[in-house]
């Protein structure tokens, strides 16, 4: 295993991270919609609850993409939490909202009441992918900051900061940008739509799947209209791409010369585009069909995992600088050391068993489907 | 342009560790609960995977109950203190990020998702799965929060005594060179059986407490004097073993980091055959004057134990304060450099990492740069105090590492006590039959408990203070260049946020309480 080859099989699992992240976003897409989905009381439960069986999935998925990034190219860790600082504060905050209120929201002793939790989940459910999607949109469209790794040498300076973000909104200023709120806005709608499969699927309620089919189309509408735009929008515009010094350089339609460079990622992302209309189109022509949250679902992974990649493989600025060009990072520039990414390399051959017990406690909760007699008997929120 | 943006000011290292110390207070009033609650549970669990009996059945789910309303204010805290080191953080995160993201990233794919998956088998999977299948989820639930404290707790650890790396000048950043070393080394393994021990005491207590609650109502007898017998064995266990492992502690952290070890003890004068202070006046708000005074005012000791306690020798050398200032001799003949000598090499070691970086892009010759590098590897132990402007900075506040000490210590011998004689009498006497205020007494242990662990933390952390990474890194070298007003407003945010959650949990938790097993 070269070094070079470590850092793009990071670059891959810290990408499957994401791609799976946006995945489990159902939960978040399924909860935004909780009082529309949800229209009585009941109702506002059992979506609940559906969501209730997984939220720890998504929360843990983040917690670790998080760890990955740190541990795999801290660079990025340091200049993109530590300059975006109100960015990802605010994710951070709905997340926390989100984190409590299942557990809080149906106890005795719930001093706010069950609605300020069902209002603090659908906040979360709402601004949480909208936030992460123009997270993502920055690793297109680039970010203010510059990197100096000089600077720690300054003894002289009060601090010395190797990352610094070149203007005073730290962060905020990616929303001001609009290819990043289309992103951001495409995101959230596609976590709509997946939360839509999901309760179709995981709640055995008619009421419940109705209201969830109109939803879905709803969300699939300007999910459509916003996605497309925006990779028109990619595939045309200029890129950050880097020679083998590490020299970084603008490259027009570079995202379109990636894809047609690395064409296997190309073919995975159509495949995905196929598979998520799949499951939209047939769960709303056929009644019976409840299972589109499957081939959605592959379907999002598929086509995350290589917009992600296209990002920063194939000598790609995945995390540029509009401030300093040179101050891009790539994965070669930010990654950790040979060593380190070896050794994760090793841990990371836990994963299929991560996977497989996940798989196995999903299907055994999820044999029978959520309905009204179990929210009322046993453990429910 | 690197200087266009000097926008920080002292005020956001402060409000960065303010921040950072406010959700790690938080998040260990939870951690310890589930990691004590999750082996009662899973005892309780087995018991009914045993016997069948229902009662066991009710019994666990009561404990699992109580169990779900803590953990999801854990998770909550917890996420912030990760991405806080990112946030806050900086360059930290890229000085040391090459070792310290590993622990997190395994943290994430071996302990997270096994505590969430499983997490969810226990509270949903009852009439789903089979009782086997629902117990190993109750258990790997616990070995799941229980692992994520392994990797955590070496990654704390690493940050007080720093093993496995070395400083890569081209990088301008540590690396990780021995994986082991840094998994296990030696102060980690003192620290996370400490600590999770310590954890288990919180778990007993408030097993038990709740259990004293129900007999002083003179209900739920059964699962009251059960949940007793399994807490107090399970407490006085847990408070020996955090007894032995605390001096195992203590003596590591003699070795690698003797200014937290004077400042625990107040000691400003070292040297052989010194005791161990059992109080002393030492204003709790203000730094005492260690430089002019000989030793702390109204100091009570025990000839010889502090000698004993750090080196298993009556006779052994202890440095205190001043010692480690100016500079003192080891028992072994080595010299320990003085502080203001460490600044000049730690100065050193900075201008020739500075000039190696010159004369590497200035394409200078092999030699050129291996005499720069000579340089750098001679004085890189020294390397974070070259940031350092005055030796009084490496003093540590005396007064809350020598009180919280003295607090954790005080009341982890309380408990002992506490467990021996509840277990007395569980054997010898009919628990259920005791007057009211041996209920009180272990009520009122339950905030005692958490103030024992927190005060463990503020051991751990004010005592190392300046540093970030022992020796390597000070806070204020460590920061992100956030202003301190954005850090001060996210302060308040999350303390308002947590401050007002936590007043929900325990409020739920006293209904679930009152409710009983068969809410």
């Amino acid at each position: 295993m070269t070094y070079d080859f470590l850092q793009h099989y990071w670059c891959f699992l810290v990408s499957l991270l994401g791609a799976l992240l946006v995945f489990l976003l159902f939960v978040q897409g399924a909860n935004s919609m909780v009082r529309s989905i949800g229209y009585t009381e009941e109702g506002r439960r059992l979506v609940i609850n559906s969501t209730g069986r997984k939220w720890e999935l998504t929360f843990t998925t983040l917690v670790t993409f998080g760890g990955a990034f740190f541990a795999s190219f801290p660079l990025f860790y340091s200049t993109s939490f530590g300059g975006a600082y109100w960015l990802w504060m605010a994710i951070l905050f709905t997340f926390v909202l989100q984190a409590v209120s299942y557990e809080f929201q149906n106890k005795l002793g719930n001093l706010l009441g069950p609605k300020t939790f069902q209002w603090f989940l659908i906040i979360n459910g709402l601004v949480g992918p909208l936030l992460l999607g123009g997270a993502v949109a920055t690793f297109f469209e680039g970010s203010n900051f510059i990197v100096e790794k000089g600077n720690l040498i300054d003894t002289e300076s009060f601090t010395p900061i190797i990352s610094r973000w070149a203007n005073a909104s730290h962060g905020l200023d990616a929303l001001l940008n609009p290819w990043v709120l289309v992103f951001g806005l495409a995101v959230m709608f596609l976590a709509r739509i997946l939360g839509c499969l999901y309760i179709i699927n995981n709640i055995n309620d008619e009421d419940i799947r109705s209201r969830a089919s109109v939803r879905l189309i709803g969300a699939t509408v300007p999910f459509l209209l916003l996605f497309i735009t925006y990779m028109i929008h990619l595939l045309l515009k200029d890129g950050y791409a880097y020679d083998d010094e590490g020299t970084i350089f603008m490259e027009p339609y570079k995202y379109l010369h990636n894809f047609v460079d690395m064409w296997y990622l190309f073919v995975l992302f159509l495949v995905g585009v196929v598979l998520v209309l799949y499951g939209i189109i047939k769960t709303l022509r056929s009644k019976d069909y409840i299972y589109g949250i499957w081939p959605a679902g592959i379907g999002v992974v598929l086509v995350v995992l290589p917009l992600l990649l296209c990002s920063a493989w194939n000598h790609t600025a995945y995390y540029p600088s509009t401030a300093d060009l040179q101050s891009s990072l790539t994965i070669a520039n930010s990654c950790s050391s040979e060593f380190t990414l070896r050794t994760m390399a090793i841990v990371s051959l836990l994963i299929p068993f991560v996977l497989i017990y996940i798989a196995y406690a999903w299907y055994a909760l999820d044999k029978k489907k959520l309905d009204k007699e179990e929210i009322t008997d046993g453990h429910a929120y | 342009m690197n200087d266009l943006l000097l926008t920080i000011d002292s005020s956001s290292i402060d409000w960065a560790r303010a921040q950072f110390a406010l959700t790690a207070i938080y998040h260990w009033l939870f951690v310890p609960l589930t990691l004590g609650l999750a082996v009662i549970m899973g005892i309780v669990e087995t018991c009914w995977y045993r016997t069948r009996d229902t009662f066991w059945r009710d019994a666990a789910q009561f404990w699992q109950r109580l169990f779900g309303v803590n953990f999801a204010m854990g998770v909550a805290t917890g996420i912030i203190l990760e991405f806080e080191f990112g946030t806050n953080w900086s360059n930290y995160s890229w000085f040391v990020g090459d070792i310290f993201g590993a622990p997190l990233a395994i943290e994430g794919i071996v302990a997270f998702f096994m505590e969430s998956t499983f997490v969810a088998v226990m509270y949903f999977g009852w009439k789903k799965v089979s009782p086997g299948f629902h117990l190993a989820a109750t258990w790997l639930t616990g070995l799941g929060a229980t692992i994520s404290a392994w990797w955590i707790l070496v990654a704390n650890a690493w940050m007080q005594y720093p093993v496995g790396c070395a400083f890569n000048p081209d990088t301008m950043r540590n690396e990780m060179i021995n994986f082991l070393d840094v998994a296990l080394s030696p102060f980690a393994v003192d620290k996370f059986c400490h600590t999770v021990i310590s954890a288990w005491i919180i778990g007993a207590i408030f097993t038990v407490a709740v259990s004293c609650w129900y007999l002083m109502k003179k209900r739920e007898i059964r699962l009251a004097k059960e949940s007793i017998k399994i807490g107090a064995i399970v407490g006085l266990i847990a408070s020996l073993g955090a007894a032995m492992t605390g001096h195992k502690s203590a003596q590591s952290v003699a070795e690698v980091q003797p200014m937290k070890l004077a400042a625990m003890e107040a000691l400003y004068n070292g040297g052989t055959d010194v005791g161990l202070t059992a109080v002393a006046w030492i204003n709790p708000f203000s730094q005492p004057d260690y430089e002019t005074e000989e030793s702390a005012p109204l100091k009570i000791e025990v000839p010889y134990a502090l000698s004993f306690m750090a080196t298993n020798d009556i006779h052994g050398y202890v440095p205190g304060i001043n010692d480690i200032l100016n500079g003192y001799t080891r028992p072994d003949g080595t010299e320990e450099p003085a502080i203001e000598e460490k600044i000049i090499r730690g100065k050193m070691a900075i201008a020739a990492l500075a000039a190696y970086r010159k004369a590497k892009k200035e394409g200078a010759d092999e030699p050129t740069l291996a005499s720069q590098l000579k340089i750098l590897n001679e004085n890189m132990p020294y390397f974070g105090y070259g940031y350092v402007k005055d030796k009084h900075d490496i003093v540590p506040f005396i007064p809350i590492n020598f009180w919280a000490f003295r607090i954790m210590v005080g009341l982890g011998c309380l408990f002992i006590l506490f467990f021996a004689a509840i277990l007395f009498s569980v054997y010898k006497r009919d628990i259920a039959a005791l007057p009211k205020w041996h209920y009180w007494t272990a009520i009122i242990l339950v905030p005692l408990a958490y103030i024992a662990s927190e005060s463990g933390w503020l051991v751990a952390e004010f005592g190392r203070q300046p540093w970030t990474i022992q020796d390597m890194l000070p806070t204020w070298v460590g920061v992100s260049d956030i202003e301190g007003s954005s850090v001060a407003l996210t302060f308040f945010l999350f303390l308002f946020l947590f401050t007002l959650m936590l007043c929900v949990e325990i409020n739920i938790l006293l209904k679930q309480i009152k409710k009983g097993p068969q809410s």
